[in-house]
């Protein structure tokens, strides 16, 4: 009973009452903002559940960040022996190790960040049930942790150049934004599937075939210069096309220019990105009753 | 601008809850439901429909036409009982879940704790943890930083913030959760029912841990079905009953009037509750006390025997297997007296008719008088099947206790009687020094 009395005596620390923040709590109505400020505003928790599951994804393992090198290194040496040796594949004029190392580094990336943020809402649904922050945090957040691993991965590929003699030129400097539309790439598909996979559990057994069949319509065991061009334009709605063939083309000097394949690619990447953002909004509303 | 730190108008939340279908005639049927209901419910995918998949048909209002305020510095207490919707309240001001109609203006920055740990990791040490649960909660890093030594020495977990939380005891966990969530100070702040946790020691620290935070002028909003507490600590209650406000005003009227209530409640029969949770697959169909005669009784008499007989039905015709049952006696404060539990007593049932009776046998019943309320829970293969939490009221009248003729009365010579006899020690007039007994004597 004391405690009550003592709350309304000393009135410790607040701020001025007109400084306080004000939300307004309403139902959700036709179209809304994309929450970017918001979004904003939590970049520390942002930061926090990148820095978990960075933690995390590799403890309780023997390589550790090994991981992160054997993959596409152990999918590289399968390749080389499948398509490159007994299928006679073509690679542009490049050892066929490193010409689908190359790929595989971006292609890492992007399929790893895309099966993480498509099941990130699902396996923190208790969190989603219990707190609130921008939701959009989660499937971003799993995505970008990936980083890591494709700094790791990259490096290796740096390293193993030299074997073939080869070299990275100024055009390595591409990179950051080839990275850059891997992430738009990764995150516009990653927010697309996480909110469908928050009502259909149908996703998480999808996706697998969603990773493989995206693998084969993206030149990592094959160059797209297969395709005549009006067709490549068309192939470079894939947006990892773009990224994959600008990685060949920066690293290793083997594709022709990406050019209109590019232009593509930017654009659809744009496009999901843009529309896996609104449809995340408009179903975050319903997360934490239906997941 | 008014000083009101929550104000809510007309507040309502419908949920969609799946609804039992009409069992399927001929196999030719079904197959062509299962055939065509994938398509039915892509259409409402691409419609935006989000319940799509749930096959979810009725609506149930968990709140509806709710409207209240709060000053700044208050700390009010929601009240009532399991599915009134005080949970739903807290998401919905967290703003988890969004309202179906109405709004709610909030001023500051809201911290809520509906669970303890939410997001903590296994994996990860005690020092991760809290940085970790700390920004999930709504803290800066900055904050956490400064505050972590104070968190640390509330959790009493020093020597092990190096170690991986999976290897704590669920009591350090729950220490450790309620330590970050304890330091979060947010002008407002929504507790749902965190105390029952950790043991007797750790509650009181708690409780007095939100004591002070009610104390610094902030406004909180605590839901508790600790009537004790919810006194302690609030100034005002908030009464809720299926989805609506009964009642506001001081904390003390409010509880008495939820007491009040409860008392009418209990005398409905069993079958038509709907305030019960668990998965159904037995449910409890009444409740019938018998004396030590075996006649129906509508009061337990103090000292004297008690069975307690439990009808149940399962929701299908087939036996049940691994059943576990226990009837639990609350004070009208809401706090837990004693309890019989069948696996405790004499082990789980392991097969039971798909309907039928259970009886529990009390030798001595060892309450004063008085009315007591009492919980009703079962399982079948260790799933939570039943659970009533204000199944009934139980009146108990004064009895010969220890069978000397003196009747026990009601409080407060204490809640609960126990065996036992006195005696003059017979070597006790030895004066000065240390006195053994007989058996301990050595020569």
């Amino acid at each position: 009973m004391a405690v009550r009395q003592a709350g309304l005596s000393e009135t410790v620390s607040l701020p001025a009452l007109s400084s306080l923040p004000e939300i307004v709590i309403e139902p959700p109505r036709g179209w809304i903002s994309l929450g970017l400020k918001d979004f904003f505003e939590h970049r520390e928790l942002l930061y926090f559940l990148m820095w978990r599951d960075i933690k995390i994804r590799y403890k309780q393992t023997v390589l550790g960040a090994g991981w992160a090198v054997l993959q596409p290194l152990l999918t590289m040496v399968i390749f080389s022996l499948f398509f490159g040796k007994l299928g006679k594949m073509p690679s542009d004029g490049v050892p066929y190790p490193i010409f689908s190392f190359a790929a595989l580094v971006p292609w890492h990336f992007f399929a790893h960040g895309l099966t993480q943020s498509a099941n990130s809402l699902v396996t923190s649904a208790n969190m989603i049930r219990k707190v609130y922050f921008p939701r959009a945090l989660m499937p971003t957040a799993a995505a970008l942790a990936g980083l890591v691993d494709f700094v790791i991965a990259f490096g290796v590929l740096c390293c193993l150049m030299p074997i073939w003699g080869l070299a990275p030129d100024w055009r390595i400097l591409w990179i950051p934004l080839l990275l850059l539309l891997a992430v738009t790439t990764t995150l516009g598909a990653g927010l697309w599937l996480a909110a469908l996979n928050t009502q259909f559990r149908d996703i998480r057994y999808t996706l697998p075939f969603i990773t493989q069949f995206w693998m084969f319509a993206t030149p990592i065991a094959y160059p797209s210069s297969l395709l005549e061009q009006p067709w490549r334009s068309i192939y470079g709605l894939n947006p990892m096309v773009g990224v994959v063939e600008g990685f060949r083309w920066a690293m290793l000097d083997s594709s022709p220019s990406p050019g209109f394949v590019m232009v593509a690619s930017v654009m659809s990447a744009l496009v999901l990105f843009v529309s896996g953002l609104i449809y995340f909004r408009r179903m975050e509303d319903s997360f934490a009753d239906v997941v | 601008m008014s000083n009101f730190a929550i104000e809510a108008e007309d507040l309502g939340k419908q949920y969609y809850i799946g609804r039992q279908k009409l069992p399927y005639r001929t196999f030719r049927e079904s197959f062509a439901q299962a055939v065509i209901s994938p398509f039915r419910k892509l259409k409402k995918v691409f419609a935006g429909d989000p319940h799509a998949a749930a096959n979810l048909e009725e609506g149930l209002w968990a709140l509806r036409h709710v409207s209240f305020q709060v000053r700044h510095g208050e700390v009010i207490g929601i009240i009532g009982h399991n599915g009134a919707g005080k949970s739903t309240l807290l998401k919905v001001l967290s703003r988890i879940t969004k309202p179906t109609e109405g709004r709610v203006r909030i001023r500051g920055r809201v911290g809520s704790l509906l669970e303890v740990g939410t997001g903590f990791h296994p994996e990860l040490t005690g020092r991760e943890n809290i940085y970790l649960n700390g920004a999930i909660l709504g803290m800066k890093r900055a904050e956490i930083d400064r505050k972590f030594d104070e968190i640390v020495t509330f959790a009493e977990t020093e020597r092990f913030l190096e170690t991986p939380v999976k290897h704590y005891s669920s009591g350090m966990r729950v220490r450790l959760a309620f330590a970050v969530a304890a330091h979060l100070q947010p002008e407002i702040l929504l507790v749902d029912e965190v105390l029952a946790v950790g043991d007797a020691a750790f509650q009181k620290k708690c409780l007095g841990k939100m004591g002070d935070v009610a104390s610094t002028g902030r406004t909180v909003l605590f839901v508790s079905h600790n009537m004790a507490a919810i006194t302690a600590l609030c100034s005002k209650g908030l009464l809720l009953s299926n989805g609506r406000v009964v009642s506001t005003g001081p904390v003390s009227e409010v509880v008495k009037k939820y007491l009040e209530g409860m008392n009418e409640l209990c005398s409905t029969d069993l079958q038509d509750r709907t305030d019960r949770q668990g998965n159904g697959r037995i449910r409890f169909t009444d409740v019938v006390f018998l004396d030590e005669n075996e006649r129906i009784t509508h009061a337990a008499v103090t000292g004297l025997p008690l069975t307690i007989v439990l009808g149940y039905v399962g929701n299908d015709d087939r036996p049940v297997r691994n059943v576990d049952m226990d009837i639990a006696f609350y004070n009208p404060l809401g706090q837990l007296l004693f309890f019989c539990k069948a696996r405790m007593a004499c082990g789980s049932f392991d097969v039971l008719p798909p309907w039928g009776r259970i009886s529990c046998h009390i030798p001595k019943f060892p309450l004063s008088p008085g009315r007591y309320r009492f919980k009703l829970w079962c399982s079948v293969g260790g799933h939570t099947a039943d659970r009533i939490e204000d199944a009934g009221v139980l009146q108990v009248e004064s009895g010969d206790f220890y069978g000397t003729g003196n009747l026990p009365t009601r409080n407060p010579e204490g809640i609960v009687l126990v065996e036992h006899s006195w005696q003059v020690v017979e070597d006790g007039m030895r004066r000065g020094e240390q006195w053994v007994p007989d058996s301990a004597a050595v020569d």
